[in-house]
């Protein structure tokens, strides 16, 4: 299998479209019988990521490549960035506001989240540029750490 | 349980008719999406009193089967219309969260999770 290329406009105003591009994924993941590990671990980590997206940066872009050894996902935003990655890090330390909160998000679990269910996770930000999340799950879990 | 078990002891109208025959045997309570995303592993029932389709999308990604909202909740089109689209069964039951959940665990239904 050769390797697979998506691309998603993750829309910045609209709640109720949020995870349509992971959901997507998902359903790909599924066809091309990926197991359902993998398939969970991407979802979840992509969704939280779509969700952050929206939540503080206003939308942005999701590319996702798919080899028969990895999944990779690269979220792209063009919002305020992250302050403090060391903190955005920690479980339970969120920005989100009150609103967010009544939406079921914002617990200050996104970004820990991501690192969970991911092998590999890098973050490229700053402040007043955005936020890209480079996020790598690999089919066979005891590769992680080789990338 | 099946989710037609689940229907019966939550005397609960059914929103979405996915699988009623499917086998749950775990189940989780929330109303924050963020703790079901990062702390729920392999529970196949959802009870939750948030009505935003992002339940859905939550439930989808955990590989959940059935969402059951409490409380007599108002639940829009859009969610259920997404939550057919995924072939999930939606849940209204007049019973409150604590209830729910302790009627469905005293008929067999864990957490799915131990504490150490």
């Amino acid at each position: 299998m050769s390797t697979l290329h998506f691309d998603y406009v993750v829309p910045g105003d609209d709640f109720t479209q949020a995870g349509a591009a992971s959901s997507d994924v998902k359903r790909k993941l599924k066809k091309i019988g990926c197991s359902s590990d993998v398939i969970r671990r991407v979802a979840i980590a992509m969704y939280e990521g779509e969700i952050n997206m929206v939540i503080h940066a206003g939308g942005g872009t999701a590319h996702v490549e798919i080899d028969p050894d990895k999944i990779y996902v690269a979220l792209e935003d063009h919002g305020p960035g992250i302050k403090d990655v060391s903190k955005a890090m920690q479980e339970g330390w969120s920005t989100a506001p009150d609103n967010v909160r009544s939406l079921g998000f914002g617990a200050g679990m996104g970004l820990p989240n991501i690192k969970k269910y991911s092998d590999v996770l890098k973050i490229d930000t700053e402040v007043g540029k955005g936020t890209t999340l480079h996020m790598t799950v690999f089919t066979d879990r005891s590769k992680a750490g080789g990338d | 349980m099946t989710v037609r078990d689940v229907v019966q002891i939550l005397k609960a109208e059914i929103l979405a008719e996915g699988d009623l025959d499917v086998e749950v045997r775990t189940a989780c309570g929330s109303d924050m999406m963020s703790d079901v995303l990062a702390f729920v592993k392999d529970q196949s029932v959802l009870l939750t009193g948030l009505t935003n389709p992002q339940v859905v999308r939550t439930a989808e990604m955990m590989d959940m089967h059935c969402i059951i909202f409490v409380r007599g909740k108002e639940v829009d089109d859009t969610i259920l219309e997404l939550a057919k689209e995924k072939d999930m069964t939606v849940l209204r039951t007049p019973y409150r969260m604590f209830t729910a959940c302790g009627l469905l665990y005293t008929n067999g239904l864990s957490g799915g999770c131990d504490v150490t």
